[in-house]
Order: structure tokens, then sequence, then C-alpha cells
């Protein structure tokens, strides 16, 4: 879990590549549509898209002669995970300090 | 506080603690009182002063103290170094108390990172914030 952490997070470390990322995530796009507002070439496109595939982060389906790409934001659950972990520890802590601060009343 | 815009992973949890801040600022710095409800440790409410956190699990927390606002404001860092860089940890946690009729509002903030992935966001500071907080909405909606 923790390598797939850490690809996630290489992956979206890249500024284009994470505009992309979000671009999908407001719905599916081809190759081309998503060069037009990406600022870079097609075939860097391309590459982006190959390295979020790897991530898990992004599925391509053909449909014709185009391949239409979408985000799969599941896959950012690990991400999530660090967070509602400490969470639960902060709230089990706290729980603690209630407890102590009512003996100190005593 | 600067606003450190690479710190890629925070937690804040919020309680309404009935009872008037200086007793939970007792709590929050005495060490005795530390150890009962958090961790074993050798803390100092001394700006600068070095402590360890120590827990049951036999995990030893380095920690700095990095800011002393009596019954106001704490602050210390939350490191936990490890071989192996998945369970590496630098991390910054921050307790307010804010006075309420009713005792106290504390909030907890912890933020951090893996070291190795300051260095994986170094060319990209800029938008990891809002990113993450879209994220959660994200995952959210994801169920």
């Amino acid at each position: 879990m923790a390598f797939q952490t850490d690809i996630i997070f290489k992956t979206l470390a890249d500024p284009t590549r994470r505009a992309i990322f979000e671009r999908l995530c407001r719905g599916d796009q081809t190759v081309t549509a998503l060069t037009a507002g990406a600022g870079v070439s097609q075939p860097a496109v391309s590459k982006h898209l190959a390295a979020l595939k790897l991530a898990g982060l992004v599925r391509g389906r053909h449909q014709g002669r185009e391949t239409h790409y979408s985000a799969q934001p599941a896959a950012l659950v690990p991400l999530t995970e660090w967070a509602n972990k400490m969470s639960t520890f902060w709230e089990g802590r706290f729980d603690a300090l209630e407890d102590l601060l009512k003996r100190m009343d005593q | 506080m600067s606003e450190a815009a690479d710190d890629i992973r925070s937690v804040i949890v919020e309680r309404d603690i009935p009872h008037p801040p200086e007793k939970l600022w007792r709590a929050l710095t005495q060490p005795h009182l530390i150890e009962e409800w958090l961790m074993k440790n050798d803390f100092d409410a001394t700006p600068g002063h070095r402590f360890n956190l120590r827990g049951d699990w036999g995990g030893v927390l380095d920690c700095e103290v990095l800011e002393v606002e009596p019954n106001q404001r704490l602050s210390y860092s939350w490191n936990f170094a490890h071989d192996d860089p998945a369970f590496n940890l630098e991390s910054v946690v921050t307790f307010t108390l804010t006075p309420t009729e009713a005792g106290t509002h504390l909030r907890m903030e912890q933020r951090g990172f893996r070291p190795e992935q300051k260095q994986a966001s170094g060319g990209a500071k800029y938008g990891w914030r809002q990113f993450l907080d879209k994220l959660e909405q994200v995952v959210a909606q994801a169920g």
C-alpha cells in the first residue's frame, strides 16, 4: 500500500500531468481534446496519459479510431488513508485527555 | 507559522472540552499529565527543547518544541525516523486553545510529509494544497 501511495504521489507531482488528471475527473476525453487544453504537444500528452495509466489513475477505452480516457478516482483512496489513520489516533488520545481532565477535578 | 505549500498531508481534529484553557494547558505541557493521555515523554515547554515521545508499541518519536504561547498555542515537531522510507514521517503538531462559554475549543492540526515526497513535489509546490482539498471531494464522490 505504501508503495502504491508513492507511485500516486510521484505521478501527480508533475503539474501538467495533474492538470490532465483533474480534467479527466470532470469527464472522459480523447487525446485530441486533452491536447487542445494542455498547452503541450500531443505526444507529450500521450506520455502523461501512459504514466497516469501505469499508476492506475486513468483508464483508456477504444471507441472507433479514438481512445477515450477516464479518471479512476477510487485509485486515490490510499492518499486519504494516512489522514484517516491519524484522525482516529488523535480522537482516541482526546478521549483519554478528557478522562484525565475529569480526574484532575477531584 | 508560515504556510508551507508543499506539505501534502495534514489532519485536523477539533473538540469542545468542558474545562478552562488554563487546566487544559497543564494537561498539554506537564510531562506526568502528557504521559496519561498521550505518551511517555521528557517534554518541557521551552522553544527549542528536544524531547521524545515513547509509544506503548516501542516506537520513539523525535520532537522539538517550536511555539509556546501559554494557554493559547503549542506546537512541536513530530518526527518518526525509520529505515524504510515508507514509514518515515516528518510533521508538525499544533494545538490551539480558544476559550468558549462552556470551556475550551481545542484544535489539533498535524501537517506533515515524508522526506522523499518533499523532493518529489519540489518543482510542483504550488497546487498541492488545493489539489488535496479537491481530492477529498473526489474520493468522497467515488464512494
